[in-house]
């Protein structure tokens, strides 16, 4: 089960708090997506929940079967079963796209304390995985997300997320700059993982995406906190209304 | 061998190691003139120019240091690779430790053999290459290396050399202080691989003279060894022909002082030169590559890539020039030096000089100096990948790009390796 609790983190160089008392809970096995407007602190809260460095939390807890993440280096918490598919995935020029993710696939399984995979192994999956999300052999051997386009960064991340095997999924808008075809393939990638037990957090600005894959709760965040949770009508409110009803009942 | 005994400083540097074999007068006559300029231009001081940044106390100091030869359990490099091998072990020639000095495509001889016979076509290179590049920057440990090296290799490729040379420098003597000069002629079409690997020596100064001629090509890569408080004052002189190709990249680690001189004169057209260079310093350690590439032809291409990591005080310097002549139209030159600083109190400093006196070229340069960055560091390890070794990745990648100068692969991966030795052993 994923947790957070009364989350309150602000910005290290700036005196400015961004998650203002954050709550919520996802149970093993569940959908959850989170809109809201621009700047409402959506990213912020996945980053912190990774451990990006330049913020600092005031005040809460981020839980994952238990254990709190906010004491761990990144790695670790990758480690403990959280994934973050990135909404601006990082290019790193240099670095081959297969080195990394064997790389981290077999950090992560030495640290849980099993056995690595061998290059034989890994790239038998890696291929299988990556032919499902259209992702060709080219595009393993070039360094990561290098020259890449947008809709091709978000499949490579959702690659990453099939080979990690995560216990937890956070998705930044990871339907953004996907075309009609990519969305569906991805969406099949998150669907394909979905096992009962494995949870999804998606952010998303469009109902489009939840089309495919179907949250079993919707949130709306504003200004650093959830203002509202319900099914996935709520979705629908949103696409059709906007924000203003949601945040005027709060106001 | 006090330096008391010396009004000239200079002439205690002339002293300071025994007199070489005597060779055939032409020999002789160009160490005698290598002497000369060695006593005119005097020793290398802080308010030169180019030894600004680097202090050359060391490199002139009548003694070499006593210095710890490092036992190495890896695999030596470029050990996977057929090659014919010579060896010196501190800076003497060791026939019995190196394969017979013949080859498919090329002709071989130590410095001593060829600069004691009579009639030699080494007599146009050796000492030539060097004293035409004393100007406009002055050189004394390449003059002072011509006048004193009494060891090296001479080869001449005359085809296509089926296996590359690899001189091979070994240590038995914690304070050895040597002298190597080789010199190299590729003939017309000719091609020619020259590997180097050791620290050599105590204090190690080499000069290498390689003169190509019309369409040969020249390739270069060097592995300075990885012993600590060692001393390095190396200097490549080449003399490149129309549509030849040179390539020369060199790995440090450690070391605690390295100078790398690479002066390059273009010289027919359609020429590709490229000179670059890893390295990588944790504490004691000064890196400083100092390069100088004359076009004087038309449509050639030059490229500088130098890149360097540094941890813990250690520093890196870059001065590299590109001087284009009136008539070397056409001309693409490149030049990039960046450093990668791993903590505070390491420091890179770099003079990119670029003098052009043709209107129709295309030259760029860059010099950079930064941390890892940290989108990149956090973007790996939130797929799990451990801080130390994420950064790790992040020097190999940011190594890359002078790497991909190496133009074999095989030889490309063995450096990759070393690198990745270095950080894995260096990791913090
Ligand atoms: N490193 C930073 N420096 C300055 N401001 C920041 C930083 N990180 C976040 N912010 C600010 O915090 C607020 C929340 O940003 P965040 O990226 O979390 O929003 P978001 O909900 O993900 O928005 P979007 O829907 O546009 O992706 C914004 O006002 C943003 O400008
Ligand atoms: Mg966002």
């Amino acid at each position: 089960m994923f947790e957070i609790k009364n989350l309150k983190a602000s910005l290290e160089d700036e005196d400015k708090q961004i998650l203002k008392g954050m709550d919520l809970k996802i149970n093993p096995g569940e959908v959850h997506a989170i809109m809201g407007p621009n700047g409402s602190g959506k990213s912020t809260m996945s980053y912190v929940a990774a451990g990006k460095s330049g913020y600092v939390v005031d005040e809460g807890e981020v839980l994952l079967d238990g254990a709190d993440l906010l004491d761990m280096e990144p790695d670790e918490r990758a480690a403990a079963g959280l994934f973050l598919a990135f909404q601006y995935p990082v290019e790193i020029p240099g670095v081959g796209n297969m080195t990394f993710l064997r790389t981290a696939v077999n950090s992560q399984r030495k640290m849980r304390g099993e056995e690595e995979l061998n290059a034989a192994q890994f790239l038998k999956i890696v291929r299988a995985k990556a032919k499902s999300l259209k992702i060709d052999a080219d595009m393993l051997k070039r360094p990561v997300n290098v020259g890449f386009s947008g809709g091709e960064k978000k499949r490579n991340e959702i690659l990453q997320m099939a080979m990690l095997e995560p216990k937890m999924c956070i998705l930044d808008e990871t339907d953004s700059g996907l075309d009609v075809d990519a969305m569906k393939l991805v969406s099949e990638g998150v669907n394909a993982l979905r096992d009962g037990k494995r949870s999804f957090l998606v952010i998303t600005h469009y109902q489009r995406l939840l089309d495919h894959i179907k949250p079993d709760v919707v949130h709306i965040m504003a200004d650093g906190k959830i203002i509202k949770s319900g099914g996935p009508e709520l979705a629908l409110e949103v696409e059709n209304n906007g924000y203003a009803d949601l945040l005027n009942e709060v106001a | 061998m006090g330096e008391a005994k010396f009004d000239n400083p200079t002439e205690a540097l002339l002293a300071r190691h025994s007199a070489p074999r005597k060779g055939s007068d032409w020999a002789e006559a160009t160490r005698h003139a290598a002497r000369e300029r060695t006593l005119g231009m005097g020793a290398a001081g802080r308010r030169d120019e180019y030894w600004r940044y680097t202090n050359p106390t060391a490199l002139n100091a009548a003694e070499a240091p006593d210095v710890e030869i490092m036992q190495l359990e890896e695999v030596p490099v470029f050990d996977g690779v057929e090659k014919l091998l010579v060896t010196f072990v501190d800076g003497v020639y060791a026939p019995e430790q190196s394969d017979d000095l013949s080859g498919e495509g090329l002709e071989i001889s130590t410095l001593e053999e060829a600069l004691s016979a009579d009639i030699h076509w080494a007599s146009d290179v050796f000492g030539v290459l060097e004293g035409n590049g004393q100007s406009p920057v002055k050189r004394p440990f390449a003059a002072l290396n011509t006048a004193l090296a009494g060891q090296g290799v001479v080869i001449r490729a005359t085809g296509k050399v089926s296996k590359p040379v690899a001189l091979r420098y070994c240590r038995e003597n914690t304070t050895s202080d040597a002298v190597l000069h080789h010199v190299v002629r590729v003939e017309s079409g000719a091609d020619l691989n020259i590997l180097e690997n050791g620290a050599g020596a105590s204090r190690l100064n080499t000069v290498m003279e390689v003169d190509v001629a019309k369409g040969g090509t020249f390739h270069h890569l060097r592995a300075q060894g990885r012993d600590h408080a060692r001393l390095a004052a190396t200097a490549i002189f080449a003399r490149l022909g129309a549509e030849s190709h040179f390539k020369s990249f060199t790995l440090t680690v450690n070391g605690v002082l390295t100078r790398n001189e690479v002066v390059i004169d273009i010289n027919g057209d359609d020429t590709k030169a490229s000179v670059a260079g890893a390295c990588l310093g944790d504490g004691d350690f000064l890196h400083d590559d100092t390069i100088f590439i004359t076009h004087d032809a038309v449509n050639c291409e030059s490229r500088q890539v130098f890149k360097k990591v540094l941890k813990n005080g250690a520093t890196g310097v870059f001065q590299g020039k590109i001087l284009v002549q009136p008539d070397a139209q056409k001309t693409d030159g490149y030049q990039i030096s960046q450093g990668l600083l791993l903590d505070d109190d390491s420091n890179f400093l770099a003079k990119p000089e670029l003098e052009i006196y043709a209107d129709d070229v295309a030259c760029s340069h860059g010099s950079t100096c930064g941390a890892v960055d940290e989108n990149s560091l956090f973007y790996l390890m939130s797929r799990g990948v451990p801080r130390a070794e994420a950064q790790n990745m992040m020097i190999i990648a940011f190594l890359d790009e002078a790497i991909q100068e190496i133009e074999d692969e095989v030889l490309a991966d063995d450096i990759r390796a070393r690198l990745s030795g270095w950080a894995e052993r260096h990791k913090t």
